[in-house]
């Protein structure tokens, strides 16, 4: 098992070199005269060279390429062009909340899927029918039209929720509720409908099993076949779907983060692109490969937990 | 080479064939209400955006101070939006940029992922384990942070932006060709045609790209679906340009004049919506006809007579296999025939009944409101204490007479008639709460297929304790302490061992063995073991009826063991019912039927017995008996 983990672990760092390195060459590659852009067309030929030098982008892309990756590895991301915010700071303060709201959205879903989904399988009929709708609309509406109209009717509608903000938990447990409830129902919704259909067909195939007879010719219950049997072996399948959504629901949180006005990483890779702060996307890059390669690695040992055959010793 | 020359020859027929499912597999979606309504709908909206000109006369750029925000109607269809702007022509435009947009995007994605997936596919080696590199690399990216970084870097151009999107999509058609093709690359048909001397380009374009087709076109429509909303997604942040009309401009524009005229964000959003659950739709509607066509139908052939019934594996319950059964137990020939008893030894006749069954039916519903009969007025009786042999050819209804005496009949099926009395007590007609404390407890149950019987998620242990702390009430460590001793008792060399392992970490002689401590562990009077040897290898079938002896002479327990090898019968059986075509058609004392076969159907079982002494009878003779 522990060779197992350090071998996935090892293979994303790989992957996360491999990442980082393109990035910062592309974006070093293409990002034109950056002092330019800062300064504005007004500044002079003179005041260009000296914001190009203070930048450190007058040696060359490579050496460049090989100090940033150096001090990286000291947690040194370098500062913001723009804010001259420390990167790592910048990142660190609005990553709880993106988490926040990242985990959240799987926790809820996770937990509504295997309801939907075990549900369906069990009772068929109208529940069935109502499950296979909701499924079809959950993955074809985006989760941002979703969030667009629970900000028109909840928030403005009924000022039930709060239309944008964020309210830390340790502040206030009310605000943080009356402002996290509706992003994360909107990031929900697409992952629900995704893995409640898993979970329905992976509990149908594993209730089809010979080895549910065995178990009822044991005399074993109702209950346990099915809570402890049949929804574990169902699990494997369901969190693949879980697994492969994550980086989308990341990527989702951007936008979600827009609508609601939420100040987590969304905001800031928004911000950082649309200026063209490549220190910053930079960090972003890093925070974002990191994120993907732990849950990644967790989703690996928590599939080795549910399927013994998984389990590499 | 005389078999590659056949199979060459044998190569077009079989893609004749497959052909042939594919224009069905177009007809029948074109029979699918929900796929045509969802592909009309699409084809709708394509049209309404190449007709655009034609169905309004407004500029969807023309700004207008004037007439902001107006409301529908008064010249303006859905009004106006934020600049004065047209709404109703900003969304027909806008589904020409927004549609071109995502099929930029899936062109690039299914273009270099089919060409790659069909490459790593089809030669392998060192391409393949680089381009599931580069697969793991760009699904570990999301989307939406690349094409903002993208777009920092080369500007708000809505082509540039699709087409980095579409390599983002690779995988999603690199993994998909690529399983294909490796499924396919050694099929025989490819090997027929490579032999034959057909070019690798020519096997890939006929044999091989022609059974992905279909996927792929399922797969383009998710991937469009996708690009339509990441595209949408990143208008709506302003990241688009703004200079064309998008639907993810428009619902930008709607946002940002959400107090003021909520129903400007309607419109877009409903044209995402509905392009949205149009291309699910009929991306399910594929898959559901794709997936019946995959599923070949299965033609099980009528056995009238058994000649060697001990080559036949037991069939599960397929639909087919029911259908077959009922078709056989609607024969006529059998039905008046009364079941032959044969005299009672003085021995045996004194043990008390343990199982009285008595005009037993079994059914199951079919589609077209009948009830297909697979079990058909069976009585049996099992005396305490003997080994009672079920034995019959595959389909004539002795797994499902066990079954129901577990009241365990796969669904949909019921016993219809007749009862099963257990000490007295008849059981089709306990309630289910009943029913559970008598299985396990008094009725136990060793299963056919080792392998499929044991959760692969729970270690042996755990399996076999869990029943016997509900049965016995027994602490864990007790549970633990019996376990290891069944474990032991039943010849398994280290129970420790075994206990804390999993299944798959055990041979089939081993896992049937601890299926059989489990049947034992709660001290059940009665156990059914239903094929116990079939599905082992011939040493280990012999070690498990060994066992088996033993463990009815130790425990005093009585077994009912559904077989279809008289081997087994003259091996353990005290006594023997033959079951036929739903019936029992012989019963009595073993040695009596061994010594005196009645009915011509045990005549044809025992003829089937590969004997070395004696040769088989003529297959017509025995028919005629």
């Amino acid at each position: 098992m522990l060779t197992f983990t350090v071998r996935r672990l090892l293979y994303g760092v790989l992957l996360l070199f491999v990442i980082v390195t393109l990035a910062y060459l592309l974006l070093y590659a293409a990002a034109g005269n950056v002092a330019r852009t800062i300064l504005g067309p007004t500044a002079t030929q003179a005041t260009v060279a000296l914001k190009n030098k203070q930048l450190g982008l007058n040696t060359p892309l490579i050496s460049r390429y090989f100090s940033w990756l150096g001090h990286a590895l000291t947690g040194n991301f370098g500062s913001s062009w723009f804010t001259n915010q420390a990167v790592t700071t910048a990142i660190l303060t609005r990553l709880t909340v993106t988490l926040t709201l990242v985990f959240g959205a799987v926790i809820v879903s996770a937990v509504l899927s295997a309801v939907l989904g075990v549900w369906a399988a069990l009772r068929g009929g109208w529940v069935d029918r109502f499950i296979q709708v909701f499924t079809v609309l959950g993955f074809a509406i985006p989760g941002f039209i979703i969030a667009v109209f629970l900000v028109r009717f909840f928030a403005l509608g009924t000022h039930w929720f709060k239309p944008t903000g964020y309210v830390p938990l340790t502040t206030s447990f009310s605000g943080w509720v009356s402002t996290v409830t509706l992003p994360v129902i909107a990031l929900s919704i697409g992952l629900v409908a995704g893995v409640a259909q898993q979970v329905r067909s992976s509990v149908i195939d594993a209730l089809r099993q010979d080895w549910v007879r065995t178990l009822r010719s044991r005399g074993v219950s109702e209950r346990s076949v099915l809570f402890k049997h049949v929804l574990r072996n169902a699990g494997g399948p369901a969190l693949s779907v879980l697994a492969l959504s994550f980086v989308g629901l990341l990527g989702g949180a951007v936008i979600i983060e827009e609508v609601f006005g939420i100040p987590g990483l969304g905001q800031v890779a928004v911000l950082a692109t649309s200026e063209g702060d490549v220190p910053l996307v930079m960090g972003l890059v890093v925070a974002i490969g990191v994120i993907v390669i732990l849950v990644n690695l967790a989703i690996d040992l928590l599939q080795g937990f549910l399927n013994p055959k998984a389990r590499i010793s | 080479m005389t078999e590659a020359a056949v199979t060459g020859v044998l190569a077009p027929d079989i893609t004749a064939d497959m052909r042939a499912a594919r224009s069905h597999l177009a007809r029948r979606f074109l029979k699918n209400p929900l796929g045509v309504t969802a592909l009309s709908v699409l084809v709708l909206i394509v049209l309404a955006a190449i007709c655009a000109p034609l169905l309004t006369s407004y500029d969807p750029n023309n700004v207008s101070v004037l007439h902001i925000l107006q409301g529908p109607g008064a010249g303006h269809l859905l009004g106006t939006d934020g600049a004065g702007r047209d709404v109703w022509a900003r969304l027909l435009y806008g589904a020409r940029y927004t549609l071109a947009g995502a099929l930029v995007a899936t062109v690039v994605a299914a273009v270099l992922g089919i060409a790659s997936g069909l490459v790593a596919g089809y030669y392998g080696k060192w391409f393949e384990s680089s381009a599931s590199w580069v697969t793991t690399l760009l699904m570990a990216l999301p989307g939406i942070v690349v094409l903002l970084a993208a777009r920092a870097v080369l500007g708000p151009s809505l082509w540039t932006v699709m087409v980095i999107f579409g390599v983002l999509l690779i995988p999603a058609f690199y993994r998909l060709v690529y399983a294909a093709v490796s499924g396919v690359r050694n099929e025989l048909f490819v090997d027929a045609a490579r032999v034959s001397g057909v070019s690798d380009l020519r096997i890939i374009g006929r044999h091989i790209l022609t059974v992905v087709r279909a996927p792929i076109i399922l797969q383009g429509s998710i991937v469009f679906g996708i690009a339509i909303a990441v595209q949408v997604g990143l208008d709506f942040l302003g990241f688009g340009d703004q200079a064309i009309p998008t639907w993810g401009n428009m619902l930008n524009d709607g946002f940002t004049n959400l107090y003021r005229d909520p129903q400007l964000v309607v419109w877009p959003a409903l044209a995402v919506v509905i392009t949205g659950v149009a291309l699910t739709l009929f991306a399910n509607a594929l898959r559901d006809e794709l997936e019946q066509s995959a599923r070949p139908r299965r033609r099980r052939r009528r056995r009238a007579t058994m000649a060697t019934p001990a080559e036949v594996t037991p069939a599960e319950v397929t639909p087919a296999a029911v259908t077959a059964a009922a078709v056989t137990a609607a024969d006529p020939v059998q039905r008046d025939s009364d079941t032959i008893v044969h005299e009672e030894l003085s021995s045996s006749a004194a043990a008390p009944l343990l199982l009285h069954i008595e005009g037993l039916a079994v059914g199951y519903p079919q589609a077209d409101g009948s009830v297909a009969r697979v079990v058909d007025n069976v009585s049996l009786d099992v005396r305490r204490g003997e080994v009672h042999g079920l034995i019959g050819e595959s389909g004539s209804g002795k797994t499902q007479t066990a079954w129901s005496v577990l009241r365990l009949l796969p669904a949909g099926g019921e016993i219809l008639d007749g009862s099963i009395c257990l000490d007295g007590e008849d059981l089709s007609t306990v309630s289910s709460a009943q029913m559970r404390d008598i299985r396990g407890g008094r009725i136990a149950y060793i299963p056919q297929e080792p392998m499929s019987n044991l959760d692969p998620s729970f270690t042996i242990g755990n399996q076999l304790t869990e029943p016997m702390r509900v049965k016995l009430g027994v602490s864990k460590t007790e549970a633990k302490a019996r376990a290891l001793k069944l474990l032991g008792q039943v010849g398994i060399p280290n129970p420790e061992r075994t206990f804390a392992s999993y299944p798959h970490e055990l041979s089939g002689g081993m896992a049937q063995r601890v299926l059989i401590a489990g049947a034992v562990s709660c001290d059940p009077d009665l156990v059914i073991a239903d094929e116990p040897t079939t599905a082992l290898d011939v040493t280990i079938q012999a070690e498990i009826l060994d066992l088996l002896r033993e463990l009815q002479r130790e425990l005093g327990v009585t077994i009912l063991i559904v077989t279809h090898n008289f081997g087994v019968v003259a091996d353990l059986c005290d006594r023997v019912s033959v079951m036929q075509k739903g019936r029992i058609v012989e019963t009595g004392p073993a040695r009596a039927i061994f010594a005196d076969p009645r009915h011509p159907y045990t005549r044809t079982l025992f003829d089937a017995i590969l004997d070395e002494s004696q040769a088989r009878g003529p297959y017509a003779e025995s028919r005629s008996a």
